[in-house]
């Protein structure tokens, strides 16, 4: 019999039976909610009239709608306020831990979710958001789920889920300067289109995923989704278990070793078999920008946009009207496109490990006057760390402005949106139409991308300023 | 909540030629704020069926007269992106009871089986047939029969099987949904959660 892959080995421990010719019943081991899809879970629990079956399972914190500036004060937008109280009172009434605006813990749920220690190897991580795939980087099963499902979990602690089949993505190599993790998963989507992933539970694996930070694994596997994979995972290794040790809710002393020990269990099997696997070499891979409206529309930046007949027949008129929205010709190259706004953070790219390498890299130089930028920290404990790490005065003296954290324009709940018809960088992971503002036209990049648009006020290849 | 049974339907239907239409196209973000699961039918395609004075705008085909029914043709990979099952209910909001296409995305498969909205998946080749057929004769009448898993332009004589997970489709003939059958194996969760913990 063939070994058993990382995703099996979760699988199979949280199955809790299988309906007949149909799907599993997997046992949720984390569940993460937020204030934009949970409140007509709640409603639904109580028309219902049920309880939470296991409120510490659960944890909230409110992140899409917030204001980035003066959090302290009442949110202004009545809508996002009435929301954002409502998460406060679904979980006062259910007994739910909330991390709310102003606490030391608040920040986007992806982000708040690892740096607490409430993401661990092993796990069944779900959340009423498609990004949940980032967690999978502890080599967990994690995945973004629908406001029915939301209720599901809330309700029984369960889901009905038909097992997805398995691919194994391999890159290999070392990273060329100038390439960072999240050019590694925008270079595969573009390969892969935004479907090429669909109905796959996808691991990353080999050499250059190896030799990723926590926190560039994270990138990876958050934009698993954007290929239409079910999930994104990294096997655990000492990488991850230094990352976890000592976090707020880890295991501590003898319930640590214990953990460990399970967790060294979980690593596909060296004959384990996937249904498919792929393979990709490092050495291929240069900064990557987005020139359409789909995480699937790529390439390398020093590159040109396709042309139309070097698109596939069936998808030239979405490739056309696409570019029309961007108001890109094809064939034209990206390098020296007008750039007016950056944004850096998101959960894709709004970790320390991200503020650093943009701080770093504008540091002594000054920001275009064209570029509006906006710099925004995953979390309040990032931003702390930023504060603690003399980033903040950094960027300042750069001409840049550190934020309060949020989702801010990744999607635009909030004020922070791209006003129509311009263009920006972005570190977050959609650029479809509207995405971060109506008539806003994004291209999404690495934060060290960014950093050149930033400084150059156009589209600039980072690594002729390194 | 009980979801609206599903047998068989015979309707026109609304063409969206267009691939890759994404979740954050069929409710933009900013209409998410509301706390209730209806009401946002309104909404649906709102940044493609109105301009920013909020006229409707007459070449997107919801604003067409030609063009009506509750089955929503479209490319392929519909309802990629985000995992907004407001993307859901706008659809049954607005009316639509089948969206058809030759690739769903995962998320918004599950999220409109979850609210009776039924997708159907067929090949790149039937679809293409289906956009001929509504492009020949706009009121063209699609059956769906949910039952013999089959799609068909009767005034063609064509049709195709589709595929459906034997569960789900019990839900749907039956009007019932996932957590009623979960509530029903509280004891199954239990003994695992005992056995977990041991
Ligand atoms: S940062 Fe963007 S992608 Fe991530 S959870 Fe917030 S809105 Fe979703």
């Amino acid at each position: 019999m063939a070994g058993k892959t990382l995703f099996d080995k979760i699988w199979e421990k949280h199955v809790v039976n299988n309906v007949e010719g149909g799907p599993s019943v997997l046992y949720i081991d984390r569940h993460l909610i937020h204030e934009v899809t949970s409140p007509q879970a709640f409603a639904g629990l109580k028309e219902r009239d049920i309880k939470v079956r296991c409120p510490e399972k659960t944890i909230a914190t409110p992140d899409h709608n917030i204001p980035t500036m003066d959090q302290h004060l009442q949110i202004h937008d009545e809508l996002s306020r009435f929301q954002v109280n409502k998460l406060k009172e679904n979980c006062e009434v259910n007994g739910i831990t909330m991390y709310g605006l102003t606490h030391p813990y608040n920040g986007i749920v992806h982000v708040i979710g690892p740096e607490l220690g409430l993401t661990r190897p092993g796990m069944t991580i779900v959340c009423g958001d498609s990004h949940t795939s980032t967690h999978g980087a502890f080599g967990s099963i994690a995945f973004g789920i629908g406001t029915s499902e939301v209720e599901m979990v809330l309700a029984t602690q369960c889901l009905m889920q038909t097992r997805p089949k398995t691919m194994r993505i391999n890159v290999d190599g070392e990273l060329k300067k100038g390439v960072t993790s999240k050019d590694i998963v925008l270079y595969i989507i573009s390969q892969l289109t935004t479907g090429g992933g669909t109905g796959y539970f996808v691991e990353f694996a080999g050499s250059a995923i190896r030799s990723l930070s926590m926190e560039a694994r994270m990138t990876i596997c958050n934009m698993s989704i954007e290929m239409g994979a079910k999930g994104g995972m990294i096997a655990p290794d000492e990488t991850t278990f230094e990352y976890v040790k000592g976090r707020e809710f880890a295991p501590k002393g003898e319930e640590w070793e214990k953990a460990l020990a399970e967790w060294k269990q979980l690593p596909s099997d060296p004959d384990a078999v996937f249904d498919k696997e792929i393979h990709f070499k490092a050495e291929d891979i240069e900064p990557i920008i987005t020139y359409g409206t789909n995480p699937g529309m790529g390439m390398g930046i020093s590159g040109n946009i396709p042309k139309v007949d070097e698109i596939e027949k069936s998808s030239q008129k979405s490739f056309v009207k696409s570019l029309e929205y961007m108001g890109f010709n094809a064939g034209d190259a990206m390098i020296g496109k007008r750039v007016d706004y950056v944004f850096v953070g998101s959960c894709t790219n709004g970790r320390i490990e991200d503020l650093r390498a943009f701080t770093q890299f504008v540091e002594g130089k000054k920001k275009a006057d064209n570029v509006v930028a906006w710099i925004v920290p995953g979390s309040k404990q990032v931003e702390k760390q930023a504060l603690e790490e003399g980033l903040k005065e950094k960027l300042e003296a750069a001409g840049f402005e550190l934020r309060q954290p949020g989702c801010s324009a990744c999607l635009a709940m909030n004020d922070d949106k791209i006003p129509e018809g311009l263009y920006a960088v972005s570190t977050s992971n959609r650029n479809f139409e509207g995405r971060q503002g109506p008539g806003a036209r994004t291209m999404l990049a690495s934060p060290l991308t960014a950093a050149a648009a930033a400084v150059t006020g156009v589209i600039t290849d980072p690594r002729t300023l390194l | 909540m009980p979801i609206d049974k599903f047998v068989t339907l015979e309707s026109s239907c609304v063409p969206l030629p267009i691939e890759n239409v994404d979740t954050d196209q069929i409710i933009p973000a900013r209409f998410l704020k509301k706390t209730t699961r209806d009401g946002f039918g309104d909404s649906l395609f709102c940044d493609w069926r109105y301009d920013k004075e909020g006229n409707p705008k007459p070449d997107f085909v919801l604003n067409d007269p030609t063009y009506s029914g509750s089955i929503l043709v479209a490319g392929k990979n519909f309802g990629s992106g985000s995992s907004r099952e407001h993307a859901a209910w706008a659809i049954h909001g607005y009316g639509f009871k089948v969206v058809v296409s030759s690739f769903f995305a995962d998320i918004f498969k599950n999220n409109a089986l979850n609210n009776g909205v039924l997708p159907v998946q067929i090949s790149d080749d039937f679809l293409n047939q289906l956009f001929e057929a509504i492009e020949a004769d706009a009121k063209v009448i699609i059956k769906v029969d949910l039952e013999n898993q089959t799609i068909s332009v009767p005034s063609k004589n064509i049709s195709e099987k589709f595929d459906i997970n034997p569960y789900k489709k019990k839900c749907l003939i039956n009007g019932y949904d996932d957590i009623d059958y979960l509530l029903s194996i509280t004891d199954d969760i239990q003994a695992w959660e005992e056995k977990a913990n041991a």
